[in-house]
């Protein structure tokens, strides 16, 4: 029983830290959002040298992994610093095509997504019409039902951006593609991929979280009101006691899933970390006041994504029934 | 990182399981808040200690087992599944045994432990004043100096147990002179039976009484009942009041149990259409899990020699609220039946549902109240500054 990240996984975590820390995300964030991709990617190619993207891909591929232990905590950073792109969509397409056993195409793509050479977007069926960052994409996979079975297509092309509530994300619907594969070898990847698409996910929520209590606290130590800092009030310090509460309990369901990546296990922190992320969102905008609603300031790039990752590759009640459907 | 329990362990699991199958009353015991209930509780802890399994994580010459943390997890999930009894003597192992191991003399621990595990005294705490509630220091009751040991003057209130316990312990203001309120208290245990003790029973939300009053009048206590030195009782109290709110007060097994036995009632109760009542299941079986694996993490840290501190704050303001939302959904599962008492005749035969749902209310009030946890998660964990409260 050693329930914790030893000393490597946490040093990893450090590391991603103050690289992020030194990109200044925010105007990655802001460029990105207009469509100007360039900091992005280079970012991008920074976190694939620390070995994040690596960690999603076999050792056969050029990968490290799959290490989900470590991708919780690389996912967490990349939440915690609001890093944009199809960072989730990515390591999960990964999952699928290694999953899926079509040797010429894991071949094509797996070295390529290890050394951040390759930027892929996802769209399946159980996950809604949309994907993600498909115009900052070198292509996007969408599995669709055919006749009798689901099949794997690949397209570059997609549709007009449909602007998310975070600007950040900008989501389209693939358009056309060519048949990877059929069949229920796609049907089983597409599960698998999905999963690892809602623990990543869950993580970043995680992040977010963790980013916007951080941010939360900074500010009501240093805003004054009747004479004092606004953290002195009990109002105050009790809504953050109970932010900081949610993410610390939704933190173990996170490592939890990690270590099995159980479908049911993986809905339960993504329904907790979900849940968290949204709750301490609104307990932050409600502390920052009139200065968090507006979309200079900078929490409005976490606020906005809490939103979106809510919902994101399952909504809070199918991971409840999912996490009920299993107990068996 | 892992959750793997050791062959050692998995073989403690078993020894546990196998001696609760074959233990375990035959029929649920009446409530332990009743004069009944309480002799027949008393009597599974002389059952349980008979065995060695009441006080597992204490040292074998005190009646233990010398358990790890992890080991004494173990036997709390297998103990809450079997749905054994509720520990009646929950105060004394849970307060006062982790303050005698750290505070008390050898004589004590020796006079006192092993009586404790086997359930021939049974404990009350004696905190709370009439005036002194979250601001526990502000306390008036008094310990005088006499010859050979200490009276003891004064009143006590919410003392949980204490209708039918044996013995009680408290703090008491030995020096009225102290510059500061925390400071000149005394940390003493004393028999409920002494002369010039008065105990009057409170009847919680459902009638039983759960708890007490305590009248004191120049009570005697020798000098082998105070517990660390006099007029360190502040301190002597507060090293061990994360074992009331953190790993030892309320296991999740206690929780993990509940929440499958509200699986079960779900699935014989509810309209499959209700998806509300669905997803609230879904989150008291997510917040054990959560709990549980919260618990496992802080066990790691322990095993590690970190201290837990100010994040068994976390903790209590996480089972208080849990379980309260857990017996809610099991109480709206029932529809109709949800407002039948336990003693109904109709009640569910699984019951025990309404009388968990009423001790669950407490939860957010006794062990410090769940806004004394948040000002300290706030103030301890997030740094922020201190203000009135």
């Amino acid at each position: 029983m050693q329930f914790l990240l030893d000393a490597e996984q946490r040093e990893f975590a450090r590391t991603l830290d103050r690289l992020l820390a030194a990109g200044d995300t925010p105007a990655v964030v802001r460029a990105w959002s207009t469509g100007d991709h360039g900091p992005g990617r280079l970012l991008w190619g920074r976190l694939a040298e620390a070995g994040v993207f690596a960690l999603a891909v076999p050792e056969k591929y050029e990968g490290l992994g799959l290490l989900p232990v470590e991708l919780a905590a690389a996912f967490v950073e990349l939440g915690r610093h609001a890093v944009p792109g199809p960072l989730v969509e990515t390591v999960a397409a990964a999952a699928l095509l290694d999953r899926l056993g079509v040797a010429a195409a894991a071949e094509e793509w797996l070295p390529h997504i290890a050394a951040g050479e390759a930027r892929l977007s996802l769209c399946l069926p159980a996950a809604g019409p949309y994907a993600l960052d498909a115009d900052a994409a070198d292509a996007v996979f969408v599995v669709d039902s055919e006749g009798e079975g689901d099949r794997l297509l690949l397209t570059r092309e997609s549709g007009p951006v449909q602007p998310s509530v975070d600007p950040a994300r900008r989501l389209s619907r693939p358009v056309g593609g060519s048949v990877v594969a059929r069949g229920p070898e796609v049907t089983e990847a597409a599960a698998h991929a999905a999963g690892l698409a809602a623990f990543a996910t869950a993580a970043q929520a995680l992040g977010v979280g963790q980013a916007l209590v951080e941010r939360t606290t900074a500010y009501v130590k240093q805003r004054a009101q009747f004479g004092v800092p606004i953290g002195s009030f009990q109002t105050v310090k009790h809504q953050l006691a109970d932010a900081l509460l949610r993410l610390e309990f939704a933190r173990p369901l996170l490592f939890g899933a990690a270590l099995t990546l159980e479908p049911a296990d993986v809905a339960a922190a993504k329904v907790a970390c979900g849940e968290a992320v949204y709750a301490v969102a609104r307990t932050a905008l409600q502390l920052h006041g009139a200065i968090g609603y507006t979309a200079e300031y900078d929490l409005s790039l976490w606020l906005t994504k809490a939103r979106a990752l809510r919902s994101a590759w399952g909504t809070p009640s199918a991971c409840r029934a999912r996490v009920l459907a299993d107990l068996g | 990182m892992d959750l793997a329990f050791t062959a050692e362990e998995d073989a403690f699991r078993l020894d546990a399981r196998a001696w609760l199958a074959a233990h375990l009353p035959a029929a649920p015991l009446p409530s332990l808040e009743t004069a009944e209930g309480f002799a027949a509780h008393r009597a599974w802890e002389r059952e349980l200690a008979a065995d060695r399994w009441s006080v597992v994580s204490w040292p074998e010459p005190y009646g233990g087992r010398g358990a790890s943390v992890v080991q004494w997890l173990v036997f709390e999930e297998e103990y809450f599944a079997a749905g054994a009894p509720g520990r009646v003597n929950q105060n004394g192992i849970n307060l006062l045994a982790p303050t005698l191991f750290e505070h008390g003399t050898e004589e004590q621990r020796a006079r006192i432990l092993p009586a404790m595990a086997s359930g021939e005294v049974i404990w009350a705490q004696a905190w709370s004043e009439p005036g002194s509630g979250s601001d526990l220091a502000s306390l008036r009751s008094t310990a005088t100096r006499v010859d050979g040991g200490w009276l003891l003057n004064g009143q006590k209130t919410w003392s949980s147990r204490a209708a039918f316990a044996d013995r009680a312990f408290g703090l008491f203001r030995s020096d009225p002179g102290a510059d500061r309120p925390h400071r000149g208290l005394t940390y003493l245990m004393f028999p409920l039976d002494a002369a010039g003790v008065t105990v009057r029973p409170i009847g919680r939300l459902d009638g039983k009484p759960a708890f007490a009053e305590l009248f004191l009048d120049d009570v005697f206590v020798p000098d082998q009942d105070v517990i660390g030195e006099p007029g360190q009782g502040w301190a002597v109290a507060m090293s061990t009041a994360g074992n009331e709110r953190g790993l030892t007060l309320r296991s999740p097994g206690r929780f993990t149990a509940a929440a499958d036995r509200l699986v079960t009632l779900w699935r014989e109760q509810a309209d499959p259409a209700d998806t509300a009542l669905r997803d609230r299941v879904a989150d008291a079986v997510i917040g054990a899990r959560a709990y549980r694996l919260f618990t496992y993490a802080h066990a790691s840290k322990l095993a590690q020699g970190a201290d837990i501190g100010a994040e068994s704050s976390l903790n209590k303001v996480y089972w208080s609220e849990l379980d309260i939302a857990l017996h809610e959904t099991a109480l709206d599962l029932l529809g109709p039946l949800g407002e039948l008492s336990d003693a109904a005749s109709d009640a569910p035969a699984h019951g025990g549902w309404a009388e968990g749902w009423t001790f669950s209310l407490a939860g957010p009030i006794y062990a410090g109240t769940n806004e004394i946890q948040r000002d300290i998660i706030a103030e301890r964990l997030l740094g922020l500054p201190k203000g009135r409260r």
